[in-house]
């Protein structure tokens, strides 16, 4: 059953169309990747998920109920969470006040919100920091901090924006192996931004890619990985690797 | 945080502060000139408790906080002036109709972020200071509203001051353990992300809007109640009420639970301190730079302990035990 869809999602800014008519389908329990160049929307699609722009046209589905105009506090309190590329932690709060800030969206109450907010800690490896001001963490633990957030939120469907973005080696594998975990002991459905391909090709069920807002192509790993489409908007037109090879000389 | 489950835990500072006050008046036989000074730091409590919980903890910088103790005060005064009736009720209705006020307000000024709200919220105390000295019919304009004092000694006001004190700080100690607490925390450090995390940034913006009005009518009802005289310049001054609001969260300490209460005391001690010209010690000019002084003073926190008294207590207390240390050693 599909969680998620877009139906021809488009984003219009003043002429630049930063989404054109984008649309796709996330299933119930799956991990699915979003995939692009530098510009080419995927941020956008996030933002127009969860309402911090407004949809130009075409219409956003959450468990077949209609979410186009809802609000954004509305979008996480029905269960879709998101990540941000540009992490947002709550920087004067300790590590844990952020986790818990995240919990109340189900916890009524303060020792409700820490047990909560504890489990999610424990789970993205962040309970040795808990007492941390959030503003004084290394980016790897910003990057756990806001999957944290967003999973504190008890979501149905997480949206990651580029949570491995900027990590080293060794996180970058913590960072693998808590999404697998949020699908495979959590059960929340993935929906994935990423430009390391390690961590979206080893991860995602299924690819969708996109350039300059437009579909490209949608299939496996393997089929995207092949699809000459794709090499193409991520390499350019004229890469030619005989001729490359050839000017090299 | 706690490993307590219940909503509010005192720690032993807090009780000695609060019986401290209660028998202050019993241990020393203050003049009549003291006792109105203390009672002005219960008003200064209350006020910056006011303001610090919508500036320094849900991140709404007022400059306007005026409106919200003017309409208290006249909430009270304008009772008994066309009604007869005791400002006492007045009391409690003051920031019932102060809260209305930050609502209708808020309307417009929330709609702006950043120093362009602190600007609105400057405007409003403005226009309500020119509005209620121009509209004589409803408010006696300028000539302000005059009440008989209920009682003559200073003593009775000194524990209603020091009950609402205590009640405004306590009632922002127990916000700040619930939801609506972390809530406020969340919109001021970042409000896209508060949104993105459920959280319905406007409505709870109104609550902590209505919290903090409530405070500041109260405040402004027990200063009608307690002097007895107020015009518009005096409860809707932009530097008198508004400012000083801000400077005492800033000395005591933004966005913590005591500050305004050491920024309360403080404040008052410096400003008498100076206008008194060091209680007569100096020369008669030196009373001039009371204002000046207080300045410098803010300019001095906000530069050497942006946490306030209260916020950057560790670093000071650090600070001190070095120092005596060193001259225990020497």
């Amino acid at each position: 059953m599909s969680i998620l869809t877009l139906d021809n999602l488009t984003k219009n800014f003043g002429g630049l169309m930063a989404v054109d008519h984008v649309s796709l389908s996330v299933k119930e329990g799956e991990i699915f990747g979003l995939i692009g160049p530098n510009g080419s929307g995927k941020t956008t699609i996030f933002n127009l998920i969860n309402q911090f722009y407004t949809v130009t046209e075409g219409r956003i589905y959450f468990q077949g109920t209609d979410i186009t105009h809802k609000k954004t506090f509305e979008i996480a309190r029905i269960g879709v969470g998101r990540t941000f590329q540009k992490v947002k932690p709550l920087k004067r709060l300790t590590v844990e006040d952020n986790v818990m800030a995240a919990a109340f969206n189900r916890e009524a109450t303060f020792a409700g919100a820490r047990k909560a907010a504890r489990d999610v800690l424990k789970f993205c490896h962040l309970d040795d920091v808990a007492m941390m001001k959030a503003g004084s963490l290394p980016i790897g633990g910003r990057k756990r901090l806001e999957i944290a957030k967003a999973l504190a939120t008890r979501p149905k469907i997480i949206l990651l924006d580029e949570t491995a973005a900027g990590l080293n080696p060794g996180e970058l594998d913590e960072a693998i192996g808590i999404i697998k975990d949020i699908r495979g002991k959590l059960g929340i459905t993935v929906l994935i931004v990423e430009h390391i391909m390690k961590v979206i090709m080893t991860l995602s069920d299924r690819i969708h890619a996109i350039a300059h807002g437009a579909t490209i192509t949608e299939g496996t790993p393997e089929e995207v990985a092949k699809n000459p489409a794709v090499i193409e908007s991520y390499l350019g037109s004229d890469y030619n690797a005989e001729e490359f090879s050839n000017a090299e000389n | 945080m706690g490993e307590n489950k219940k909503m509010i835990q005192f720690t032993k500072w807090e009780i000695i502060t609060l019986i401290g006050a209660i028998i202050l008046p019993f241990i020393f036989d203050f003049s009549p000139y003291i006792q109105g000074l203390l009672i002005f730091i219960m008003l200064w409590v209350i006020l910056g408790s006011s303001w610090n919980l919508l500036a320094g903890f849900t991140g709404q910088v007022s400059f306007g906080h005026a409106a919200y103790f003017g309409v208290g005060a006249y909430t009270a005064g304008l009772l008994y002036f066309h009604f007869k009736i005791s400002p006492w009720w007045g009391l409690l209705l003051g920031g019932f109709v102060a809260v209305i006020f930050g609502y209708l307000l808020g309307i417009i000024v929330f709609r702006l972020r950043g120093p362009y709200f602190a600007l609105g919220t400057l405007a409003t105390g403005e226009i309500l200071r020119l509005v209620f000295g121009e509209e004589e019919w409803l408010t006696n304009g300028h000539n302000g509203i005059l009440y008989m004092t209920t009682w003559v000694s200073k003593y009775p006001y000194y524990f209603v001051g020091l009950a609402l004190a205590a009640a405004s700080v306590i009632s922002i100690k127990i916000i700040m353990r619930t939801k609506a607490g972390f809530y406020f925390l969340s919109i001021r450090e970042d409000e896209d992300a508060a949104a993105a995390l459920g959280i319905n940034t406007k409505k709870y913006k109104n609550i902590s809007m209505a919290v903090s009005t409530f405070w500041a009518g109260i405040a402004g009802a027990f200063y009608m109640i307690y002097m007895g005289f107020i015009d518009p310049e005096v409860v809707f001054s932009l530097h008198n009420i508004s400012i000083l609001s801000i400077l005492v969260g800033i000395i005591g300490g933004v966005g913590t639970v005591w500050g305004p209460a050491v920024g309360a005391v403080t404040m008052v001690f410096v400003q008498e301190l100076f206008r008194s010209a060091l209680f007569g010690l100096a020369p008669q000019w030196f009373s001039g730079l009371h204002a000046l002084i207080f300045g410098v003073l803010v300019i001095v926190v906000i530069l050497f302990m942006p946490g306030g008294i209260m916020g950057d207590w560790e670093l000071i207390a650090k600070r001190f035990r070095k120092s005596t240390r060193a001259e225990s050693e020497a």
